[in-house]
């Protein structure tokens, strides 16, 4: 561990101390407390670390980051059981996440449609850190849409996480944008798991931030479940954008699709690691997994690997990773109607990023990521 | 004269395909090029439309009495120059009338004309679609994406109405088309025909000639117009094979 890194580990502590004097839940004090304890012990990832081989957080972990964090609502004995199955054992990002956490929840009663999306946004204030926590409970038979966002203008440290029960048929529809400033820094994990079934969809957009990790656990816990865990990291500069996905059948006959794109420009740096895991009973499973990435620079660089680990036979899987250029034939295509070259090639690049960006239900949002995309991309492309 | 093609000889990876090829192409006129399959017909129409994988070894083309291929392929798509694909590129995310509206605006720009707004130029397009009788939920979808082959080529005809290119190089625009789908391209192809641009027919098969019947037949094999004539030439070269004209061109 380097001295600086020990130092913010210091100040974390210090404000700790603070912090935790003004819980007045015993169970929830507890559970902090639990954490920062595991924080403590683990520390903050390193590159030594397998899943963070890649990822190197040493400027955001030297920072002296000021923690911000508002008041949680209060939690029902109920809620803190789910919050306290959060894994902090994942790695120091989730363990300090759940010990300073913002805990909000939205419970989603029973047999309950709701058409309005339930809209969440954060931003840090400059040299702050943030740690919301939210729990998203779709009770049996309900029905709801979540928006994440993240729009930090500043430098600044967003440790985020989100833990989504999806009940017995229910239907959870999860949209991540993460547009944060180029100075900030973005840490999330999203932990899903999913009854019997039931149906949970998730897009999950990365523009924004120096330095971002998005892990992504999901548990199929009864049959008959099925899942969309899909994305689309753009970058730009130096930009950095590591995802972890775990998407975990346990139980038999359900289905999950996993689409990550990837837009890298300039020295940016990409990374998905994308573990499906079959296990042994899980017969009738249908899994499918593709990770496409564009290069449009010499400078810019991905690391991919898609895993498929199946224990049964009985099952249906695809998975693959793509890294490349724009086709050389699409590109002439274009050329031959007149567009002019770097026009052509920006529109095949939002040609390739819009296919996320479709999927969006929510017509202002899908508005807003399509125009951010071709601003990045200086097209011009009302209709 | 609008296009001028003197002794070219071209080809690709350093093996020639073209062989010493002449065509002369004058406003108002429609030219068929006819050959058997592997004879340079796409390799010519990618050469005029300057596809960098095809390399010109010797000869000239004058387009407008100037050298065309110095121009870069948007540059002579600018200029009036256009191609309908023998195999259109499906361009994911896109939708046509975007692409169709990028399009035409960067022509209406090059030539200093007003460009148009999406409303405006939807009006355009609507008009224009009549034409190959295209539904406008095609103008909404990705180009090309998940298209029949028979639209695939009548969204090549539009392209080729919405642009209005003074040379039009259609390469096997009839390759996999019905009897009914061929007729409306064809009769597409007719209502575009003007005297102030030439089109070039490429097809491997007489039956496109007779919706739209050509002022000149030139028949192309082993990379070089070993015959040509008036449209009854179409017909003469159906009825005898295209080993009538290979003799021609090994004996060349
Ligand atoms: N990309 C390529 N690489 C190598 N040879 C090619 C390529 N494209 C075409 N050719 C060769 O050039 C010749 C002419 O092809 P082409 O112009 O496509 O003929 P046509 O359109 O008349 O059928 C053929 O022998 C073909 O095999
Ligand atoms: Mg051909």
């Amino acid at each position: 561990m380097t001295s600086s890194t020990a130092t913010t580990q210091t100040v974390f502590a210090e404000q700790f101390r603070e912090f935790i004097k003004g819980e007045t839940n015993d169970a929830v004090r507890a559970m902090r407390e639990q954490a920062f304890a595991s924080f403590t012990a683990s520390g903050f990832p390193t590159p030594k670390n397998e899943d963070w081989k890649y990822t190197n957080v040493a400027s955001l972990v030297s920072g002296q980051w000021s923690v911000a964090c508002g008041q949680s609502q209060e939690l029902t004995p109920a809620d803190v059981e789910i919050a306290r199955r959060f894994g902090v054992d994942r790695n120091g990002f989730a363990a300090l996440n759940l010990a300073f956490g913002e805990i909000k929840v939205i419970r989603i009663a029973k047999d309950t449609s709701i058409a309005e999306p339930f809209e969440l946004n954060f931003a840090a204030a400059e040299n702050t850190a943030i740690f919301p926590h939210i729990l998203v409970i779709a009770e049996t038979g309900s029905k709801a849409t979540i928006i994440e966002s993240y729009a930090s203008q500043t430098k600044s440290f967003t440790n985020a996480a989100v833990q989504v029960i999806v009940e017995d048929n229910a239907s959870v529809t999860h949209y991540r944008v993460q547009k944060d400033g180029a100075e900030a820094f973005n840490i999330g994990t999203t932990e899903v798991s999913l009854g019997r079934d039931s149906r949970y969809d998730s897009t999950n957009i990365n523009l924004g931030a120096a330095i971002s990790r998005h892990d992504i656990d999901l548990k199929f816990t009864a049959e008959g479940g099925e899942a969309w865990v899909d994305g689309l990291y753009m970058l730009g500069g130096r930009q950095h954008s590591d995802t972890h996905s775990v998407i975990d059948h346990t139980v038999p006959n359900c289905v999950s699709h996993q689409t990550y794109k990837g837009v890298l420009n300039d020295h940016s740096r990409g990374v998905f690691n994308g573990k499906v895991f079959v296990r042994e009973n899980a017969h009738g499973t249908d899994a499918q997994q593709s990770n496409k990435n564009l290069l449009l620079s010499n400078d810019a660089r991905v690391d991919t690997k898609p895993q498929l680990e199946i224990f049964n036979d009985d099952v249906k899987c695809s998975h693959g990773a793509t890294v490349g250029q724009l086709e050389e034939e699409e590109l002439f295509y274009l050329l031959t109607r007149g567009l002019p070259e770097t026009l052509a090639k920006n529109l095949l690049t939002y040609g390739f990023a819009e296919a996320i960006i479709r999927k969006i239900g929510i017509e202002s949002i899908k508005t807003d990521l399509d125009a951010a995309v071709l601003n990045r991309l200086s097209v011009k492309l009302e209709v | 004269m609008l296009l001028e093609v003197k002794d070219l000889h071209a080809g690709i990876d350093g093996k020639e395909i073209l062989k010493g090829l002449n065509l002369q192409v004058k406003k108002g006129e429609v030219h068929a090029i006819m050959g058997p399959n592997g004879s340079g017909k796409s390799t010519l129409s990618k050469v005029l439309a300057g596809h960098p994988s095809y390399g010109v070894i010797s000869g000239e083309v004058l387009y407008e009495g100037k050298n065309l291929l110095e121009l870069e392929p948007d540059e002579r798509a600018r200029e009036g120059v256009f191609m309908a694909f023998q195999y259109p590129v499906e361009v994911p995310g896109v939708s046509n009338s975007q692409f169709l509206r990028l399009a035409y605006n960067q022509k209406a720009l090059h030539h200093g004309r007003e460009e148009l707004d999406p409303l405006e130029f939807n009006d355009y397009l609507k008009e224009k679609a009549k034409i190959v009788d295209m539904d406008p939920q095609f103008f909404k979808r990705s180009v090309n994406e998940g298209f029949s082959g028979g639209e695939k080529k009548r969204n090549e005809i539009l392209q080729m109405a919405v642009l209005e290119p003074k040379l039009a190089i259609l390469d096997e625009t009839d390759s996999g088309l019905d009897i009914d789908a061929l007729r409306i391209v064809a009769e597409g192809v007719n209502k575009l025909r003007s005297p102030d641009n030439a089109i070039i027919l490429v097809t491997h098969y007489q039956r496109l000639l007779n919706f739209i019947v050509p002022d000149m037949v030139h028949v192309l094999a082993n990379g070089r117009i070993v015959k040509e004539g008036g449209k009854e030439l179409a017909l003469e070269l159906e009825e005898k094979g295209y080993d009538w004209v290979k003799g021609a061109a090994n004996a060349n």
